[in-house]
């Protein structure tokens, strides 16, 4: 994956993976993956791969087709093209539900019954799976063993559905969103639990909105927007060379003709969104004290507080903003949609 | 990459992940006998642990049975050829019937509609059981809530005086052929409402349809109502299901065309929840 870092997306899909026919390829191979819902596009070419033994996370904003990808690869949709090679198996081979542990984002845990009875339960389908006592123990569902999975709070529903995603001792864990609304106590045991799962040599997918947990967990980093693989690599190689840069806030639409003239011609001054600016070193430039007062005398002179003023490599987020075009709301209908068919299409779930 | 913190080491023993858990991949489906009947024993605790369902699969049951049993059902509008037989001959039959309607129709369909609501199914299809195995506990955990009904409301009725078997020796297994195959086309309509309508919708129709197919031939006989209505009565999955254990209970018969009409009921609904049943909604 690492040739393919930090690729400024072109629109065509990314070149897929090389083929592997051994067992010792990726424990997942997307190939060109492309989905619709009536006119809605989710997914329009993703190609990515996940080795065993690492933690794989797409990230992406909203709607730009984490949760398709994932159902594609869990056999719960079929692509309308493209490939998906799971354990070098197909998708919807039955003998893949034992070795693939999948965690959905609508939970689907059966609200009726008491939480540690759905993990036994799980486990129960399988031959050899987790102690499911020492199980809960780590998760902390033991806390809320006898309460109904429908009386449970987010993040305890969260634990107790990535429980029954491991205790099969899975080869690759799917899990779209594991620690969304579990509390800090909570996220630190899923954190544990899923880098044990890595050192064991479980290939872990994942979705999630927190950089804190990609940038702590995530071995490979796949960067999804409207429905292609926008960049992808280490979250080094996606936040950079590690080079320093100087980003502040302040009113939109400054003239930055006169600071750009006060600075060196290595470094260059830009409004990368409304109200937030930007100075990146080019070649040999680098951001130095010099620059900084430049900067702030600027600003002074203006009576403009820069907000927020950092000196810093730009953080994952960053890049996450700048490669979804700054935009973190649902996109429309993508502009490879064809025309609207009337209202009959059906509603997508993105 | 980015080095992950280390886990508390009070978490982490030596060479294991979390507290000793040992996460190296090792994944087996049980064999699928296994899977199924632990499927069937989940589902059936969750019904049993269910009071609503409790209320209509064992309550209802037995009140109608105490009530029916002494009212005056002359004059309930039953022809004179029935209201001259022993009560309990007529009742019994018509309480099972009903025991069945609850667990396999209402039942089934409100609890498989939630559960696609609420991604059971999609979840579940991606464990070792599958889709078939959950259908199959699913089935199992009915037969099993409805062996359990038939015991308790046959004894209640026992008490009350009911002796089918007098009436032939083929009375009690055309009695459970008639509940069997009302079973079998009550949950495969109950599939179909809850495989492609919404939720709520599916328990809107339930409940509605419970209480007014009880009154269609299930709890009495069709003949206490306008003759008209008691022909279509007789087309209905619940309706034969009725008159087919009560020809049972009666006089002992095997009702021939009520069995065909449930038989055929289950085909067409089964053929259809197999065409449109969607596993989300």
């Amino acid at each position: 994956m690492s040739s393919a870092a930090a690729t400024v997306p072109t629109g065509a899909p990314s070149p897929p993976p090389p083929p592997r026919d051994d067992a010792d390829g990726p424990a997942l191979v997307v190939d060109a993956l492309a989905k619709r819902y009536g006119d809605v596009v989710a997914a329009r070419g993703v190609s990515f791969a996940a080795d065993a033994g690492a933690v794989t996370a797409v990230l992406g904003p909203n709607g730009a087709g984490k949760t398709t990808t994932l159902e594609c690869v869990a056999g719960l949709r079929r692509p309308d093209a493209g490939t998906v090679r799971v354990l070098n198996l197909d998708p919807h081979d039955a003998g893949l539900r034992a070795r693939v542990g999948v965690m959905l984002q609508d939970g689907g845990l059966p609200g009726g019954a008491p939480s540690l009875a759905v993990l036994r339960h799980v486990a129960s389908l399988h031959r050899q799976p987790l102690d499911v006592g020492v199980l809960a123990g780590v998760l902390g569902i033991d806390a809320f063993a006898r309460t109904t999975v429908r009386r449970l709070s987010g993040g305890q529903r969260q634990r107790l559905a990535l429980a029954c995603a491991v205790v099969g001792r899975p080869d690759l864990v799917l899990l779209d969103e594991p620690s969304a609304g579990v509390d800090l106590a909570g996220r630190r045991s899923v954190w544990d639990l899923l880098t044990g799962l890595r050192d064991a040599g479980v290939a872990v997918v994942l979705t999630s909105h927190s950089m804190e947990e990609v940038e702590a967990l995530a071995d490979t980093v796949v960067l999804l927007a409207g429905g292609v693989v926008a960049a992808s690599g280490t979250v080094d190689e996606l936040t950079g060379d590690g080079q320093d840069r100087l980003t502040f806030g302040a009113p939109a639409g400054l003239d930055l003709r006169p600071l750009r003239g006060a600075l060196p011609t290595t470094v260059v001054a830009t409004e990368v969104r409304p109200g937030s600016y930007e100075v990146v070193p080019r070649g040999v430039g680098v951001i130095d004290p010099q620059v900084l007062a430049t900067v702030t005398s600027w600003c002074a002179a203006r009576t403009v507080m820069p907000r927020g003023l950092r000196v810093g490599s730009r953080s994952l987020a960053d890049v996450v903003l700048e490669l979804s075009g700054g935009d973190l709301h649902e996109p429309t209908a993508a502009a490879a949609a064809p025309p609207p068919r009337g209202r009959r299409g059906r509603r997508g779930r993105p | 990459m980015s080095a992950p913190e280390a886990p508390s080491p009070a978490l982490r023993e030596a060479g294991a992940g979390p507290a000793g858990l040992d996460l190296t991949p090792a994944g087996d489906a049980a064999p699928p006998v296994r899977r199924i009947a632990r499927a069937v024993a989940f589902d059936t605790r969750t019904l049993l642990r269910n009071g609503e369902q409790l209320l209509v699969s064992l309550g209802f049951p037995v009140l109608a049975l105490l009530v029916l049993v002494n009212a005056p059902l002359a004059a309930l509008g039953l022809p004179t050829d029935l209201a001259g037989l022993p009560p309990i001959d007529v009742v019994a039959p018509g309480v099972l019937a009903m025991a069945v309607l609850g667990t396999s129709f209402t039942g089934q369909a409100i609890a498989l509609g939630f559960d696609r609501r609420y991604g059971v199914l999609r979840l579940l299809a991606t464990t070792p059981l599958g889709r078939g195995g959950f259908l199959a506990g699913r089935l199992g955990s009915v037969l099993v809530v409805e062996v359990l009904q038939v015991l308790v409301l046959g004894s209640v009725a026992l008490a009350l005086g009911w002796r089918p078997w007098q009436q032939g020796a083929a009375a009690v297994p055309a009695l459970l052929l008639a509940l069997l195959l009302g079973t079998a086309s009550l949950v495969s309509i109950a599939l179909l409402l809850a495989g492609t309508l919404r939720a709520e919708a599916v328990l809107a129709i339930a409940n509605v349809l419970y209480v007014l197919l009880l009154g269609a031939g299930v709890l009495l006989p069709a003949a206490v109502l306008p003759p008209a209505i008691a022909g279509l009565v007789a087309l209905l999955p619940s309706g034969a299901m009725g008159e087919a254990a009560r020809a049972a209970s009666i006089d002992g018969s095997l009702a021939v065309a009520p069995l065909l009409v449930m038989a055929a009921w289950a085909v067409v609904a089964g053929a259809a929840a197999a065409r449109w049943v969607r596993w989300s909604d």
